[in-house]
């Protein structure tokens, strides 16, 4: 690959989730040249994981749809999928990128039949599902994958099963000669929109997410209600696979805590409310979803939905954190130890399965980044330096509509920095 | 001593805990979300979790807080602490409440840990040295003459084994050891308590 595709007058998106999405469609549908940068295979980020949203429950993949067709549309973005940027040096307007392309093992002739991946019999965990079931070496890592073109994991190239990938492939996509490269840019303004991870909730030692299988997290639930997941939208026990009808919510999961993380994540309270619908469209009547919370937060008009959760009779609301939680060997079930605040009532009580609302931790956090940019003291990106922005959950825990108007407006002020540029250019 | 001191206080004890208990101005960052009560092994012995006391504090419930057995119950296993998602010092604050219900004269009467406490520390300034024979027996003793026989009894073989290890000298009976600057050190436990008095409101 050439660096002539990118000048001063480019911008660069690091990241490729609805945030980067956005600010690179933003910026391109107002005629700037934009290179969209993404470290995995795909484009979509976190949002693609998701089953659905809040408040409406409308499902991500039709907002997804419309700004993959937004992208296809626009010649103005070109997506770097498996590139992450390594380095940044330079100035506002005058910036030069390293990226690093990881090697995808299949090239640009993939039709995305999938007879690879049924050539090949090594497994491994899958991402895309939080590693809650496998998958294929050779994969698509998702159905609303862009580009919608296969990548062949790096553990089986140099094996049988990598030479049976490339056997299987009847139009030549597959080259396991690829090599790691490194390109440089030059770009005029930079867009972070490095997103955010679930944080780790093996750290948080009394609820025992390491010890216990019926202890999962929040993104993993949203992975299990999906039609699309590990379970087929079956709510079901990792330990035995038994119907999961009495679940626990428990909030904070690391968020609000000196020990984890100081922010509150702002999303995990109206992730809660909304999958107690999914525990009620799946058992009906049946159903018991309890939240334990130490205050719900759910700003302006989500105070609806919070409202319409709490007429329903199937679930309930402790006020408690949850201080510790223990595995009943006999039953498998999690009993759940706290004091109920409301009362001051101790409690032990057992739920087929706890749902940790774990927070949002950036991306960005331990990862070397340019001196100009400045972190606030929960790893977020506080400002940026002249001519780079943060958009998106790189710059605070948002939820995908604040995330998708924040990306915007970090787009609006790299079109500011273009266009000075060009100004004095032309002068 | 003590009227005068809280008066001004009288209708504000949340800022008469900031400003007289040790660690108290840390009471108003609990966010009540009861994670110390839940994770205390002594929970269910308490009258009041910690955080409800420190509820308590801010409702203004005097009476009830310092005259609560509650904050004498901490056994300082820093369980509460470890866990508290605003790194509040719960353990500190319990006992700085106990010391001023204590120095209030208005902690419960006869409680074993402040019964304790105060032998521990009437026998430890008199010579600067814990004269462990006679705290034993004042402890033996403290619930009166016939109950002190009989745990004087049944701790028996352990005092004689502490004996025979040289770990309890009987001879300590006459007043025992001390440390060599007596009058040093009163006057430093004196000074040490015109500070507190000080800082606790207890000043004259």
């Amino acid at each position: 690959m050439s660096a002539s595709i990118a000048t001063s007058q480019t911008i660069l998106v690091v990241g490729g989730g609805i945030s980067g999405m956005t600010a690179a469609l933003e910026a391109a549908e107002c005629g700037k040249q934009v290179i969209l940068a993404e470290k995995l295979p795909t484009l979509g980020g976190r949002t693609a994981q998701l089953y659905r949203y809040f408040p409406k429950m409308c499902h991500p993949t039709c907002g997804l749809e419309i700004n993959l067709r937004r992208l296809k549309g626009n010649r103005n973005v070109r997506v770097l999928t498996m590139a992450e940027v390594s380095a940044i040096s330079g100035t506002r307007g005058d910036y030069t990128a390293t990226l690093k392309i990881a090697p995808r093992y299949v090239n640009e002739k993939c039709t995305g039949c999938g007879d690879c991946s049924k050539a090949v019999s090594a497994e491994i965990p899958n991402p895309y599902n939080y590693g809650l079931d496998k998958m294929k070496a050779a994969y698509l890592p998702h159905g609303m994958a862009y580009p919608q073109r296969y990548v062949l994991d790096p553990a089986i190239v140099g094996t049988p099963d990598g030479e049976a990938a490339k056997a299987a492939c009847k139009v030549g996509a597959i080259d396991l000669g690829m090599r790691e490269e490194t390109i440089e840019l030059k770009v005029g303004a930079v867009v972070w929109a490095t997103g955010w991870k679930p944080y780790d909730a093996a750290k948080i030692q009394p609820y025992g997410y390491d010890r216990f299988a019926n202890v999962i997290t929040s993104v993993e639930f949203e992975r299990m209600c999906d039609p699309h997941g590990p379970t087929g939208g079956k709510i079901l026990r990792p330990s035995d696979g038994k119907e999961a009808k009495n679940v626990a919510f428990i909030q904070c999961a690391g968020s609000r805590d000196e020990n984890h993380l100081r922010h509150c994540s702002r999303i995990c309270c109206m992730a809660s409310l909304k999958q107690t619908q999914y525990v009620r469209e799946a058992w009906g009547d049946d159903a018991k979803s309890t939240i334990y919370y130490i205050d719900i937060r759910a700003i302006d008009r989500f105070e609806d939905f919070y409202r319409m959760v709490q007429r329903d009779a199937t679930v309930s609301f402790i006020k408690s954190k949850v201080a510790k939680i223990v595995q009943d060997e006999k039953t498998g079930d999690v009993v759940l130890h706290g004091v109920n605040t409301e009362g001051y009532q101790r409690y032990a009580t057992p739920h087929d399965l706890a749902v940790l609302a774990v927070g949002m931790e950036p991306s960005i956090k331990g990862v070397k980044l340019p001196d100009d940019i400045v972190l606030d003291s929960s790893g977020f990106i506080e400002t940026a330096g002249d001519g780079m922005f943060s958009a998106g959950c790189a710059t605070n825990a948002l939820d995908v509509n604040r995330a998708v108007q924040n990306a915007t407006a970090a787009s609006l002020r790299a079109i500011q920095v273009i266009n000075k540029t060009a100004n004095v250019e032309a002068a | 001593m003590s009227e005068h001191a809280v008066a001004p206080y009288r209708n504000d004890f949340l800022r008469e805990v900031e400003k007289n208990v040790e660690e108290g101005h840390w009471v108003k960052m609990c966010m009540q979300c009861g994670v110390c009560a839940g994770s205390c092994p002594l929970g269910n012995a308490w009258a009041h979790p910690p955080q409800e006391i420190f509820m308590m504090i801010r409702a203004g419930k005097r009476e009830e807080v310092l005259t609560s057995d509650s904050m004498w119950m901490c056994t300082s296993c820093y369980n509460c602490i470890v866990r508290c998602p605003r790194q509040l010092p719960i353990t500190h604050i319990m006992h700085g409440l106990a010391n001023y219900a204590h120095r209030l004269g208005l902690a419960p009467k006869g409680q074993p840990t402040q019964a304790t406490a105060t032998l521990f520390w009437n026998n430890l300034i008199k010579k600067g040295r814990v004269n462990e024979l006679t705290f034993s027996l004042a402890l033996y003793f403290k619930d009166g003459f016939v109950q002190g026989i009989k745990n004087a009894l049944g701790m028996q073989s352990i005092g004689l084994g502490l004996m025979k290890a040289k770990r309890l000298n009987p001879m300590e009976i006459l007043g025992g050891h001390g440390v060599k600057d007596q009058s040093g050190l009163q006057a430093m436990i004196a000074k040490a308590r015109e500070i507190e008095d000080r800082k606790k409101g207890f000043s004259k």
